[in-house]
């Protein structure tokens, strides 16, 4: 990375064309303010398409909203993270860009004993208070399935009257819909309770394993800590008893004709047909909450409202297991596996790595099985009804004439459907038209061409300058950002004077540069100098104890090159391709057998 | 030393017993050991010490050696190079002791009844291969000899190779003598290589244990030694048994037999194929469990020369050709012993020191 490489500022970009707008979708604390460029643009954003791939419909950044937010809270204000507070995030030209935000240096010391105190506390009781978060968090579930949105009707109900309620229906309605976005803030509340700790137990243990292997795939040390019986898998696993089901019952054949209804018809004809049917059901509650998407898009498909999806993969498990094959999980197999990865590593430790192994993969186990499974609890089960609901609540405006589709309530934000479920009561109080049938229609036209426009252009991997060095570790735990991946997204300016081959033998050296192409000019090389050369032999061995590196054209991680100055202590570069033709006797060269990488640099 | 039954001068690998390595030198001994433990390895013989040393012996060749070796000034490549031409020019002069080589030609009959199996003749030194001595085409490696006269012509250059000008300068640095050398010659069927290479348990950029590298190219694996060519280079996760990187190079020949001339060469490859991957990934992740399951029953980390053999059916086709411990990592020592925080106290040092600032 140069000193100078930045990205773009958001102030700079341009909006893309059709676009115009784009900013009156989203709420105005989202955005970057022109009033507040020096600061904003003295931060470091990086875009978040990890989560957020696709531009938003002016609902859906309530997920953004609320899930940013309350990771910051628990970070900020519950446990006292010593050296880092939540993350800045903005909408920009429909994308999502974070900033973390650091404890400046003097105060991380004075979090400390807060954090070991509270933190502790959670590490301490962990399986305790995991049963109480599931308490939460089924209760939260049933409390967001028990709402109901009703379309309002001509009359207050009689009884109303007789039992001398004194309100009307909207009442209810903007309370249940206020109540929705209650229940869903506490969602995500409680999603964020045991995660960031989970992850930084896992982090401990992560960069323990890097600090003993430093290429070990992050895949491997996650093969260590990861559980066998984890919810996230149970609505597949849900698929496949099904199937074996169906098999089992002889309503395979019924099963595998035309739509879902049709199919299921079908079944019910069979003489079995009714025990299938009965699983079936069974089954939807809570494994079909499930989605192929990430549960932060309104427009993701949950099994439940898509009987399809899990229909026709049970269509799939059918032919398998009558093809005979083992459908299951092999859960024993992979338990075994679990335990061979751990051990063949903890064998190549070093004794006193040992019980810090131990103890670091013990904490880990105990914090992961929250880290896999809380993705069913939150994004697929709570997010599953959640949008549910919006779409019922959709579907009464659409009724209402407010819009065609229930799904176009999305392209109003959380604080306009408010709005427009007052318009809605206006109307049906006053006795006259609400506005929203004539207002909204052409609106939503308008926001459905702006956010086409705004997918037709991809996100900035980042915007403003990136520091030296990335340390903060939820931005690293978390995203996966490091100062590796930044100085890839940069690299997109070709550097004359820099040559790459493979990273043959370690270190780093300067010195001028003696281009030999053959061994009649070996007698030519002076103490010091870096031989470039096509390729080197064996017989060049006593030349070795005279220059500082090698660089060569051609020639492997194992070429006589490569192992002679690994056994030299030299660092070498092999394979640049063209180091021999381009480099010049006599030029200052920086050569990294590290990174493989050799600099002109006079 | 006088004449020895004709028995002690022949090893066949498969027969080769532990008392028998220090005869054997460092590369047939490993070929015994790998056998031993049910490794595949072509089929051969070692050519013990005693018959090095009888030719010396019997030819009064060891005043001739020390009087060079006296007069050699280290560092001047080019007086090195004279001194040691006119070595090895002795001891290739000389007639081999008649038991010698008729027990060479008796052992490479048994092998090929009809004389013509080509055999690579290979040099076996007995410091070559120390694990804190490698280094890497020090001596002589002879390909596709073909007959008995060319088997005993090739085992004397071996030995006369134990004397070319790079052996003896690293010698001399590793302190390891001179005369006191002896040689042992592999004679080993011919693998018929559609690729080879080498493959080490180790990374050897950083040491990383948890990586093997393998370095790839098509025909015979001399060229990926000796650094004539590019080779492919493959990247396993030695745990996982994944490939994690991988480098395909232009290879723009490879090393193959000439069955009429009775030799190797270097024919060009076709340039539509000089940029394919020179294995498959069932090779790539074969050689590697090679190298991991060498690496086990060794007990440290190799260095492994490995090749597919054309004349073997698929799945049975990967041969080792030698596995010896690596040298470089091996031999460093941790400088400190590192004290470790565990429990809410690790996570504390962890989130105030990220994996990134560490590395």
């Amino acid at each position: 990375m140069t000193a100078h490489a930045k990205f773009p500022s958001p102030y700079d970009l341009k909006t893309p064309a059709g676009a115009e707008g784009w900013e009156k979708l989203y709420p105005y604390y989202l955005q970057f303010q022109n009033s507040l460029r020096d600061k904003e643009d003295g931060k470091f954003w990086f875009c978040d398409s990890q989560h957020w791939p696709s531009p938003f419909k002016p609902f859906d950044a309530v997920t953004v909203e609320f899930a940013v937010k309350c990771l910051g809270q628990y970070n900020t204000r519950h446990y006292l993270i010593p050296p880092a507070n939540g993350v800045e995030y903005r909408i920009h030209n429909g994308y999502c860009y974070m900033s973390p935000v650091a404890v400046a240096p003097e105060l991380i010391g004075g979090r400390v004993p807060h954090f070991m105190e509270r933190a502790g506390y959670y590490f301490q009781n962990w399986d305790r208070l995991l049963a109480n978060w599931d308490k939460k968090v089924r209760a939260n579930i049933a409390d967001l399935e028990a709402l109901s949105f009703e379309p309002l009707p001509d009359a207050v109900p009689l009884d109303w009257i007789t039992g001398g309620v004194g309100l009307d229906n909207t009442y209810a309605l903007t309370e249940t819909y206020d109540r929705a976005i209650q229940l869903l803030y506490k969602t995500w509340q409680y999603h964020f309770e045991f995660l960031n700790l989970g992850y930084a137990a896992y982090l401990d243990f992560f960069s323990f394993m890097k600090g003993q292997f430093p290429t070990i795939p992050d895949q491997a040390i996650a093969k260590m800590v990861q559980g066998v019986e984890v919810d996230l898998f149970r609505p597949d696993d849900e698929l496949k008893k099904l199937a074996k089901l169906a098999v089992k019952l002889g309503v395979t054949e019924a099963l595998k004709s035309g739509s879902v209804d049709e199919a299921l018809a079908a079944v019910g004809r069979e003489s079995n047909g009714a025990e299938w049917l009965k699983a079936w059901k069974e089954a939807q509650d809570p494994w079909f909450n499930f989605t192929s998407g990430n549960g932060f898009y309104s427009t993701d498909k949950y099994w439940i409202e898509h009987l399809d999806i899990p229909l026709g993969y049970i269509r799939d498990y059918v032919v398998r297991v009558q093809r005979g094959e083992e459908i299951d999980r092999p859960t024993e197999a992979i338990a075994r596996e679990r335990d061979r990865i751990t051990s063949e590593y903890a064998e190549m430790l070093d004794a006193d790595a040992r019980a810090a192994f131990e103890g670091k993969l013990g904490l880990a186990r105990t914090v992961f099985p929250y880290v896999e499974n809380h993705n069913f609890y939150i994004e697929h089960w709570s997010m599953s009804v959640f949008w549910r609901k919006m779409r019922e609540l959709g579907a009464i405006f659409r009724d209402a004439g407010f819009w065609k589709d229930a799904d176009d309530l999305f392209y109003l934000n959380r604080q306009e459907v408010r709005d427009a479920l007052f318009d809605y009561g206006n109307g049906w109080a006053v006795g006259a038209p609400a506005i929203g049938p004539t207002y909204w229609p052409p609106e939503i036209e308008r926001r459905k061409t702006i956010l086409a426009a705004l997918a037709t252009t991809p996100p900035q991997p980042a915007l403003n300058n990136p520091p030296d060095v990335i340390t903060e570790p939820f931005t690293i735990m978390l995203w996966g950002i490091t100062t590796e991946s930044i100085g890839r997204w940069l690299d997109g300016a070709a550097n004359t004077t820099k040559l790459s081959g493979m990273a043959a033998s370690p270190g780093i050296v300067e010195g001028r540069a003696r281009v030999v192409r053959s061994a009649d000019e070996l007698g030519q090389i002076q103490q010091g100098e870096i031989l470039v050369a096509p390729v080197t032999a064996p017989s060049w061995a006593p030349i070795f104890g005279k220059i500082n590196a090698i660089v060569t054209d051609i020639g492997g991680m194992m070429s006589h090159a490569a192992i002679v100055c690994r056994e030299y202590g030299l660092p070498a570069v092999t394979g640049t391709g063209r180091a021999s033709s381009s480099i010049k006797n006599g030029q200052m060269l920086r050569v990294n057998g590290s990174t493989g990488e050799v600099t002109v640099l006079s | 030393m006088g004449a020895r039954a004709a028995a002690s001068f022949i090893v066949p690998f498969e027969a080769a017993r532990e008392a028998d390595f220090p005869r054997i030198g460092g590369k047939c001994a490993s070929l015994a050991r790998m056998i031993a433990q049910g490794v595949r390895v072509p089929a051969g013989f070692a050519v013990a010490t005693d018959a090095y040393a009888l030719h010396l012996h019997s030819n009064g060749l060891e005043a001739t050696i020390s009087e060079r070796l006296s007069r050699i000034v280290l560092d001047d490549v080019d007086d090195e190079e004279k001194l040691s031409h006119e070595i090895r020019h002795a001891i290739v002069a000389q007639p081999m002791p008649g038991v010698v080589e008729q027990a060479i030609r008796e052992a490479y009959r048994r092998m090929s009844p009809d004389g013509q199996l080509p055999v690579a003749v290979r040099s076996s030194a007995t410091a070559e291969d120390l694990p804190d001595a490698s280094f890497a085409g020090q001596q002589d490696t002879y390909l596709w000899v073909v007959g008995e006269d060319a088997v005993v012509e090739k085992v004397k250059a071996c030995w006369a190779s134990l004397f070319n000008a790079r052996a003896i300068s690293y010698r001399a640095e590793n302190g390891l003598g001179q005369i006191g050398v002896l040689m042992s010659v592999g004679v080993q069927k011919m693998v018929n290589a559609s690729a080879a290479g080498v493959a080490m348990t180790l990374d050897p950029i950083n040491g990383d244990r948890t990586k093997i590298v393998i370095d790839s190219a098509f025909g015979l694996g001399e060229p990926v030694v000796s650094g004539e060519i590019t080779p492919d280079n493959f990247v396993v996760e030695k745990v996982l048994l994944q490939v994690i990187k991988q480098r395909i190079s232009e290879k723009d020949f490879e090393l193959v037999a000439d069955r009429a001339a009775r030799r190797t060469v270097e024919r060009v490859i076709a340039p539509e194929r000089r940029t394919l991957p020179s294995l498959t990934n069932a090779q790539v992740l074969a050689v590697a469990r090679l190298a991991k399951s060498l690496e086990r029953s060794m007990g440290c980390p190799q260095d492994v020369e490995w090749a597919i053999d054309a004349d073997l059916p698929e799945d049975e086709n990967l041969v080792a050709l030698q596995s010896r411990p690596e040298t470089v990592w091996s031999q460093k020592k941790k400088q400190t012993t590192a004290v470790y925080e565990t429990g809410i106290a690790g996570v504390l040092g962890t989130l105030l020191a990220p994996v990134q600032a560490k590395r």
